[in-house]
């Protein structure tokens, strides 16, 4: 084995990709070749570093030395600079990783430092195209334990011992899942991997298929031995094109080392998977919609019972589970149930993968142990709110949650907690709201998405989210009435009890926790025809304020639709809100502060 | 068996009974509108939403097994809301135009908002708006009117298996449509009509040929007359003329096919024959029964003594029963004498 001084991790996930890090690794390979460091310094393409925000992302090993939001032409300088000379470009190093002066190492940066990467192990560390990295971070050592030393009970023992929930979003206990399947009657067993992720702004499975896709083959090799199943598919969106070609390689990879196929580990189990690719519809991250898909019919939902547990893939019994869930299964192989379960809460055991977005600093994705606070994944983890503004909500769970006030923030987030407030944690959404955000538009947000990616199939989610939606429009046009108000309630109600399936019956989340927590905000828009957060574009009028008026004209000047009038130099300048399409240019142009919305 | 009771009443049922098919042994109906029980189980109306055992989440009566111990209310305060609801909701995208509607007296939605008091919709939102589609030379689809409960889709997928529908579009856009939605003459429907029969509003329906209200018309089971097969169907009569045919439970599951649904002018055809004909003067004439049999035996028996039994041969048609062919074939052999009998079954 090569040994070299240096190690030049890139990141090959989505986020810094678009941003150009493939080129910055040519230019990297180029650039060593070039200076003769060829077998002294070597570049890995790794996944997700989760500080999405920072990206593109390079660490240079051994001194962890974290540059961020790189563009090609630095690589010149840390390739003759740091690599050459040994001297730690600090310009271009991510700016919290320097301390009174000093750099930190990677692990002592505040976003990772709370943080406790079980799922995500191996995100942004290994090469997920090369078997042998993963392989040397004790990859498939859980399978072959498993096959050599376990009974099909052990292993399910094991996971339910763990606490392990569902990472999906409904938190069903993983081990239970795994005994219905291995106790169903079946001639034929399928494992499923359901990688259809759908929340906006999640994008923790993607990360995971695109840094460590093994683990998931691994953990689905696992599932397959203990429920008894031959077959695996993994339903991935056809959108995630790093991800499913990742996934690709690793199958490749792992059949021809015998890890996948007949005989594995020389024993009796054989286990095969395939990829099933999914054309992007959010409904087919439900259980029963994606076995439809994967049957090659219309994504819709199916009743249940039967459960995917006693009848699944061509009516076969089969065990579904998301790919967060299966990435923690070999650690807790490995390292025990004991420790799987000292992680966590009471009921939630183990860490959660979020995505945090919105009004944060730190945008990307976090691994915190459950019971961590909202305030420490927000705040600590997440660097808080940009421009100091004030912290206003979380939504959490996407779509299906809700939104949580300030007044929550020191939740520890856990399942149920969640619920309790009227959100879910669902696939590990974490949207954070100030000051800025109406939460009515926020609401009307969420809603147009279910809006759009209801299936069509039952009644109360087709015609009741698309009724919901256009009442929270009127409210936000500034014609909605008290009727509508108590309408929308009742609605949801009927929505939530009445529904097929999970995306129907969570749909109203948005909507009910915005209700529950800002009816305040809501009887502004009614009652006095205001948005408080400025942000419903049908009540707002733009004024210049006469008394900070210099007259300068700068406002005129920019009004794309020749709305102000006045004379420069002479007259204070006035707004004539019938004309003005509130595009918000006056406001930021004028110098002085003398332009205001309300 | 399983134990338990529905709105206060309790009954023994078959593992693996529905809440839907229990409750209908103890005559209590829930209302369906997507439920057929020939059909996989698809729940997609929620319209027969139930309250189990206090429970907040309403499943649906027509997929929800039963379970010992189980409380199941029908018609409580929460299941009456939410039925309210989905009425107000499907009417919201219905037309009402139920004064000149073909389907008024027989529409499952008018039945259900008449009896939970369903006048019109609360709400004044979008409507989809789409072309009907007339290609079909017997019936018609006017997705204007559909509720997207899926029987169609289903019975053409399911029973009839000619996957001619399907579902188009999602969410508020859903409908039923053809592929690449180029209409019904340019699919492979075999116009057998069984979506037809099944369409619990005027989305799909037969174009008529006489105008008639369903309560204006009397149902008479008969045995459909067109192949052997013996489906069992009921004639629409109005004023003594059949309008309309429904097919009826039967060897036929009730499904029909497209003579059996759509093919019933001739039975008021000025041109049917209604009396035997004889010729007479080089001209057919009308005459009796007795007459036209007194001729037939009259020229058989002179054929038979002229030209002996091998003189003649029987055909046989499918449209008649088994046994009527089996007596055409003992008439030929026992009372003409000849085995040169055949029928006109064959490809």
């Amino acid at each position: 084995m090569e040994l070299y001084r240096s190690h030049i991790l890139v990141c090959g996930g989505t986020g810094c990709v678009s941003s150009d890090s493939l080129k910055i690794e040519e230019r990297f390979i180029d650039l060593i070749e070039k200076n003769d460091l060829k077998n002294e310094a070597k570049v890995v393409k790794t996944g997700c570093f989760g500080l999405c925000e920072a990206g593109p992302i390079v660490i240079v090993y051994p001194e962890g030395a974290f540059y961020s939001q790189l563009k090609v032409e630095d690589v010149d300088t840390i390739v003759s600079e740091h690599l050459v000379k040994g001297r730690i470009v600090t310009d271009l190093l991510y700016k919290e990783s320097i301390q009174e002066g000093e750099m930190q190492s990677i692990n002592d940066v505040g976003f990772y430092k709370k943080q406790e990467r079980v799922a995500l192990r191996n995100c942004g560390v290994i090469n997920p195209e090369v078997i042998e990295e993963y392989i040397a971070y004790d990859g498939y050592e859980a399978l072959g334990r498993v096959l050599t030393d376990m009974t099909p009970e052990e292993v399910i023992q094991i996971v339910k011992d763990s606490g392990l929930r569902g990472r999906g979003g409904g938190g069903f206990p993983t081990g239970l899942k795994w005994d219905f399947t291995a106790k169903a009657e079946g001639d034929q067993k399928y494992v499923a991997c359901n990688a259809d992720e759908g929340d906006p702004g999640a994008f923790m499975d993607r990360s995971v298929l695109e840094g460590d896709p093994h683990v998931i083959i691994e953990s689905m090799a696992i599932a397959a031995y203990a429920v008894g199943a031959n077959k695996g598919y993994v339903y991935i969106r056809a959108e995630y094109p790093i991800a499913v070609n990742r996934l690709q390689i690793a199958i490749d990879q792992a059949k021809d080392m015998g890890l996948l196929g007949e005989n594995i580990f020389d024993t009796d189990f054989s286990f095969d998977m395939e990829i099933r690719l999914g054309a992007g519809a959010f409904v087919c991250g439900e259980e029963t919609a994606l076995i439809n898909s994967i049957e090659g019919k219309r994504g819709m939902p199916r009743p249940r019972p039967p459960f995917p547990a006693v009848k699944g893939i061509f009516n076969k019994p089969t065990l579904l589970n998301n790919v967060e869930t299966y990435a923690n299964v070999p650690q807790i192989i490995l390292r025990g149930a004991e420790w799987f379960s000292s992680i966590g809460t009471e009921k939630s055991k183990g860490t959660k993968v979020f995505a945090l977005g919105g009004k944060i600093n730190n945008t990307g994705l976090l691994e915190i142990p459950m019971g961590t606070t909202l305030r420490e994944a927000i705040y600590d983890v997440g660097g808080g709110i940009p421009n100091g503004k004030a912290f206003k909500a979380v939504q959490t769970g996407g779509p299906s949650g809700g939104c949580i006030p300030a007044a929550h923030i020191d939740t520890p987030i856990d399942y149920d907690n969640l619920i309790e407030l009227g959100s879910m944690m669902g696939s590990g959404g974490m949207i954070v709201m100030d000051e800025d955000n109406c939460m009515v538009d926020i609401a009307r947000f969420f809603l147009d998405f279910t809006v759009e990616e209801s299936c069509g199939k039952c009644t109360p989610c087709r015609d009741g989210t698309k009724r919901m939606l256009e009442m929270l429009d009127k409210i936000a046009a500034g014609t909605g009435t008290v009727e509508d108000l108590t309408k929308l309630q009742t609605l949801a109600k009927t929505i939530k009890n009445a529904s097929l399936c999970g995306l129907g019956q969570t749909a109203p989340n948005p909507v009910l926790s915005t209700l529950h927590y800002f009816m305040d905000e809501y009887e502004a828009h009614v009652h006095e025809k205001r948005c408080p957060a400025g942000v419903c574009k049908a009540l707002l009028n733009y004024m210049v304020i006469d008394e900070k008026c210099k007259k300068c004209g700068i406002c005129a000047a920019k009004c794309p639709v020749n709305c102000i009038s006045g004379t420069k130099g002479k007259t204070v300048y006035h707004i004539d809100t019938e004309q003005c399409i509130k595009c918000n240019a006056c406001l930021e142009a004028c110098p002085f502060d003398a332009i205001k919305k309300g | 068996m399983v134990t338990l009771s529905i709105n206060g009443q309790r009954v023994e049922v078959e593992q693996d009974t529905t809440v839907l098919e229990a409750a209908a042994t103890i005559g209590i109906k829930i209302p369906t509108f997507c439920h057929d029980p020939r059909l996989k189980p698809h729940g997609s109306c929620r319209i027969c939403v139930v309250e189990v055992n206090g429970g907040k989440n309403l499943p649906t009566a027509c997929v929800t097994p039963v379970y010992e111990g189980m409380e199941v209310e029908t018609e409580g305060e929460e299941v009456v809301t939410a039925r309210k609801e989905i009425l107000d909701l499907l009417l919201a995208d219905h037309p009402l135009e139920c004064l000149t509607c073909e389907k008024a007296g027989e529409c499952t939605l008018q039945d259900l908002c008449y009896q939970y008091g369903i006048e019109r919709t609360s709400y004044d939102g979008e409507r989809n708006h789409y072309e009907i589609d007339y290609s079909n030379d017997f019936y018609y689809s006017d997705q204007n009117k559909c509720i997207k409960c899926g029987k169609c889709v289903m019975v053409c997928d399911q029973l009839q298996e000619t996957h001619a529908i399907g579902f188009a579009e999602r969410g508020f856009e859903t409908h039923i449509a053809t592929p690449m939605e180029r209409g019904l003459s340019e699919s492979t429907c075999v116009s057998c009509g069984n979506c037809v029969s099944v369409c619990p509003v005027d989305a799909l329906a037969p174009k008529k040929k006489t105008k008639f209200r369903y309560w204006e018309t009397e149902k008479v089971r008969t045995t459909c007359s067109y192949c052997g097969v013996g489906c069992q169907m009921d004639l629409l009569v109005k004023d003594n003329k059949v309008v309309e045919v429904q097919p009826a439970e039967g060897v036929n599951d009730r499904m029909l096919c497209v003579k059996g649904k759509f093919a019933f002018d001739f039975l008021s055809h000025p041109n049917r024959l209604k009396m035997p004909l004889i010729r007479k003067d080089g001209r057919l004439q009308e005459a009796s029964w007795e007459e036209a049999y007194d001729t037939i035996i009259g020229k058989i028996n002179s054929i038979k003594e002229e030209n002996g039994p091998g003189a003649f041969a029987g055909l046989t048609s499918a449209r008649c029963s088994t046994e009527d062919n089996y007596m055409m074939q003992k008439f030929m052999r026992a009372a003409i004498g000849t085995n040169s009998v055949d029928h006109c079954a064959r490809l």
